[in-house]
């Protein structure tokens, strides 16, 4: 038993979901209670996709246990197949159908569906999400991919995407396209985006692109041994991983083909004078281990940044991490306990976070400014613009994101040169930032821009905004004051400002619980 | 249009048959309610024994309000602890032991089953008692369940009150326990109108704080503020209080109704009533007034979710002229719900229960103006061009009582308002 409280990675069977969701014509059957439906919202709030996942929970409640939830399984199964007309149907079974052990790959085997139905084995009280993707995208293709011929002419296929994948849509536009300039033409982009159909034609490709081994490594392995397909070993996230990918490339495909760079940026904004503010900032990078691996690189390497503390929270990558902290003379830590990352950041006191989602609410609440370069990633990190992390275009997108944290040069200097002045001090972050500089509150700042997010219910959330100050004209009786206090943080301002203006306009001198409660119904547009 | 309440003719939908479904639901486990309890709850640490889905849920329901450090977590069982369950009780010993010597802040610590330690059988009553015993007096430790094959979102939120209506204290005095989690600044709103009323012996129940847990008996009268809390109504019930019905007080309408039942219960009379009244039925008629303008005459469907579904269509259709077509529910207790009930015209279907495709071709041919529903079906349902307003917000808004009733009709408003005001389309 292990207490936790934030993860970062969900169970196996939402990797597996992930799969799913980003594949065409699949339909997963899901041995599930009703609570386990909240993981739809990932793909549909989060990622923001205007589909519902094709997943059938088969939802068995408490009075379904001990009689029948085998065939409640089995009618789920033909109904979903029935409705959705699938290619080809993955079953499995979560968290708490593992314990009823109804097997459901057994199941639907003896309904003899006419399309393929692959099982799912995925333990889940010892493996995890990203786990969940790779055995899920290998059992797929491990009982799609069929024997055939080469193409005529040079493919790859690029392995590794998946629904909720931090930019995934976008790395697998960039690669793509590299590929093509290079003189490759891509057979089949999965799971995300293709069909059990095209699955079917993985073996077609002379080699394999492998983008993220968390997901597709197993899959990778297996068409190596069984279909003569070598995969790629380098990541192209960064400028020097992404030429090291092209030379290995080169060498696969046997090719002499060429990039274009002119659209590369990093380097030249690495080096104008403006990054020299950049210089030795010391950076603390946790995520999974891939994205870290190459994180750490271009830190050092393109943006001389000095690497603090590193680590990665999926421990099937520990060995590698483990070397990598050697190399940059650091501990690797390797956890998927938060609050061992928040320690282990404590104690580094770096200028900057390099991290997921998690690392952000811990730099939050340390004052210390976050880049997110991994996943788990919320909402606002499946940005509408074109933004990959890998190739030319992704270092670009990195450069940005990683100085948009830090303090611009010049306005670094102006800091060190009134460091007494109130408003103007270390601890204000950057300016571009706007709002919200100052105190390290317990608990950390709010979120800016999540004003219209659920509410806190205790309205009692401690903030550092100013709530009353009166202006000599109106005065706040003590229990309006009160009340405007309960009132929650981010929407405090404008009701104050709102009931001193409704006040004054009607030439009142003081404000009761009743004043605020009349300017509230008055602006209730 | 007049403005106002439209008062039905009809007997409403008390007796409306039910269209009951037992097909595959689209809905949050009863742990959602943590998210909102342990906010309310400020002594309180709400510890589920399950597995990494359940923590996962509590994230991803939890979404924004991650940056607190929370008074809630999850004892993840794992393969050991399957093999041999006496070994799980003593890792919850120690799992409970360590936490709350971390937390001496904590005064309550709930264990909170889920799926798994039900399906396995693990005896998380007992092991309360036990803990009670290991920590008392400082820390209380109480059971309940919040498993997905027993309870549905809201499910949670009564099973916690109703696990806590056993260790409250005995009183013979004449009291008003006003029951169901609201804000705190909503809860203040209430004590001030219950006082201004003349009632001044009223607790709030869940209490903010372990000390101020209300105490009752065969004198204490209780009024409900939210339509889930069925096992609560019964708990309450068997320790002798009795239940004061009313529509539930959403909007002006349902306010003035569950004041006026309340004041008749303590024998206020009608003047001091309409003095109090008057002026907070006017604003809030006013607040609603400004978003009726967008909500009348427009249709509503409402999936499962929260069971406020009902009440809310009745302040939607009452309040705000809305046409209801579907109210869907996961659970209708109509002794609850029976006062809302009447007050809805005939007509919409009465859904219990869930199979969600096909109340999903439902919706898409009854084509409403808007549609209330859980967070996975918003963003599928806006590209199919229906508006939605997602249920969630709902619980975690405050949204009861008068000063609310703007907020309330806003929440529906806004989405509706929201796609008028967006155009993609060329100039010309
Ligand atoms: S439905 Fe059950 S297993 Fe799933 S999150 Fe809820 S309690 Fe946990
Ligand atoms: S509040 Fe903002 S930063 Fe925090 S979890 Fe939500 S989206 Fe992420």
């Amino acid at each position: 038993m292990k207490l936790t409280v934030w993860t970062y990675e969900g169970p196996p069977h939402v990797g597996a979901m992930r799969v799913a969701t980003g594949m065409k014509d699949l339909h997963y059957v899901l041995h599930a209670p009703q609570g386990d439906t909240y993981a739809d919202l990932l793909f549909t709030m989060i990622e923001r996709r205007d589909h519902r996942p094709p997943v059938t929970f088969t939802t068995f409640q408490a009075r379904d246990l001990g009689s029948d939830t085998a065939s409640l399984f089995k009618d789920a199964c033909l109904d979903a197949y029935e409705r959705f007309k699938p290619e080809a149907i993955i079953v499995g079974a979560s968290c708490t159908a593992e314990l009823i052990q109804d097997d459901p790959g057994g199941l639907a085997e003896t309904m003899g569906l006419p399309i393929p139905v692959i099982p799912l084995e995925l333990p889940s009280y010892q493996r995890k999400e990203n786990f969940g993707c790779d055995e899920t995208f290998f059992q797929i293709v491990r009982h799609l991919a069929q024997p055939q011929e080469k193409t005529p002419h040079l493919t790859a296929n690029i392995l590794g995407p998946t629904g909720l994948g931090f930019r995934h849509r976008d790395d697998v536009t960039e690669i793509t396209g590299l590929l093509e300039e290079l003189g490759v033409t891509v057979n089949v982009a999965a799971p995300m985006g293709a069909s059990p159909v095209e699955i079917a034609r993985l073996p077609a490709a002379h080699f394999n692109v492998l983008l993220y081994p968390e997901t597709a490594e197993a899959a990778a392995r297996w068409l190596e041994r069984n279909h003569d397909q070598p995969y790629t070993k380098t990541v192209p996230i960064g400028v020097g991983a992404t030429q090291d990918f092209i030379a290995e490339i080169r060498t696969l495909a046997g090719l002499e083909g060429r990039s274009d760079i002119s659209r590369l940026r990093l380097p030249w904004y690495a080096k104008s004078v403006d990054s020299t503010y950049l210089t030795g900032k010391r950076v603390f990078i946790f995520g999974d281990a891939t994205h870290v691996k190459a994180a750490a690189r271009i830190a050092r390497d393109e943006m001389g940044f000095e690497v603090c503390g590193l680590g990665c929270y999926n421990r099937e990558f520990a060995r590698d991490i483990r070397a990598l902290g050697r190399e940059f003379g650091v501990d690797a830590l390797i956890t998927d306990d938060y609050l061992e990352v928040e320690a282990a950041i404590m104690e580094a006191a770096p200028e900057m976070i390099l991290g997921t989602q998690m690392e952000r609410h811990i730099g939050k609440r340390l004052g210390i400014g976050c880049a997110v370069i991994s996943a788990p990633v919320h909402v606002q990190d499946f940005p509408a613009r074109y933004s990959p992390q890998m190739g030319w275009e992704g270092a670009n997108v990195i450069f940005d994101t990683w100085v948009h944290p830090l303090v611009m040069g010049l306005e670094e200097h102006l800091l060190h040169m009134f460091r007494e002045d109130f408003e103007f001090h270390d601890d204000a972050g950057a300016s571009h930032h706007g709002g919200h500089p100052g105190p390290r509150v317990e608990g950390g700042q709010p979120p800016v821009g999540d004003a219209d997010s659920p509410r806190d219910i205790s309205g009692s959330m401690e903030a550092g905004v100013p709530v009353v100050q009166t202006d000599g004209s109106i005065v706040w009786e003590e229990a309006a004051e009160r009340e405007l206090k309960k009132i929650p943080f981010f929407v405090r301002g404008k009701a104050k400002r709102n009931t001193e203006a409704f006040a004054v306009e009607r030439g009142m001198s003081e404000i009761s619980i009743e004043t605020l409660y009349e300017a509230k119904a008055h602006f209730a547009r | 249009m007049k403005d106002g309440p439209n008062i039905p003719l009809s007997t409403g939908c008390r007796d409306t048959p039910v269209l009951r479904e037992r097909g595959q639901r689209e809905v949050f486990c009863g742990l959602t309610g943590i998210i909102w309890l342990h906010r309310k709850m400020q002594d309180a640490f709400f510890l589920v024994v399950g597995s990494r889905t359940c923590a996962h849920l509590l994230q991803s329901a939890a979404g924004v309000m991650i940056f607190a450090e929370p008074r809630f977590g999850t004892a993840i069982l794992e393969e050991k602890d399957l093999a041999g369950l006496a070994d799980a009780h003593e890792e919850l010993d120690r799992e409970v032991a360590r936490l709350l010597s971390r937390r001496p802040d904590i005064r309550q610590l709930f264990l909170v089953g889920s799926c798994p330690s039900e399906v396995i059988k693990l005896d998380l009553a007992r092991a309360a008692e036990r803990l009670t015993r290991v920590h008392a007096p400082q820390v209380r430790v109480v059971n309940f369940s919040g498993s997905g094959i027993e309870t549905t979102f809201t499910q949670g939120e009564d099973a916690c009150l109703a696990a806590q209506v056993p260790i409250m204290g005995d009183t013979d005095a004449r009291e008003l326990v006003v029951v169901g989690a609201l804000p705190d600044v909503v809860e203040d709103q209430a004590k001030a109108l219950l006082n201004d009323l003349g009632i001044d012996k009223v607790s709030f129940f869940p209490s903010r704080t372990a000390d101020a847990l209300p105490e009752i008996g065969p004198n204490t009268v209780f009024a409900l503020t939210q339509p889930f809390l069925g096992d609560t109504h019964a708990a309450l019930t068997r320790r002798g209080a009795r239940h004061i019905s009313a529509p539930f007080p959403f909007g002006e309408v349902g306010t003035t109704q569950w004041l006026a039942a309340v004041a008749a219960e303590f024998g206020v009379d009608q003047d001091l009533f309409d003095r109090v009244t008057a002026a907070p039925r006017a604003r809030a008629q006013k607040a609603i007034a400004a978003h009726r303008e967008t909500l009348a005459g427009k249709s509503v469907f409402f999936f499962p979710d929260s069971q406020l579904e009902v009440p809310l269509a009745r302040f939607l259709v009452n309040e705000c002229g809305m046409d209801a077509l579907e109210i869907g529910t996961p659970y209708l207790h109509k002794a609850l719900c029976g006062p809302d009930l009447d007050l809805i015209p005939q007509g919409p279907i009465i859904s219990e229960g869930q199979d969600v495709d096909k109340q999903l071709d439902r919706a898409l041919s009854a084509n409403p103006d808007l549609t209330v529903c859980g967070l996975g079906l918003a963003n599928p349902l806006e590209a199919q061009n229906l508006r939605t307003k997602w249920a969630i917000e709902l619980v975690f808004t405050p949204v009861h009582f008068y000063e609310q009733a703007g907020d309330l009709a806003g929440l529906f408003s806004r989405p509706l308002r929201r796609s008028e005001m967006l155009h993609f389309e060329a100039a010309e």
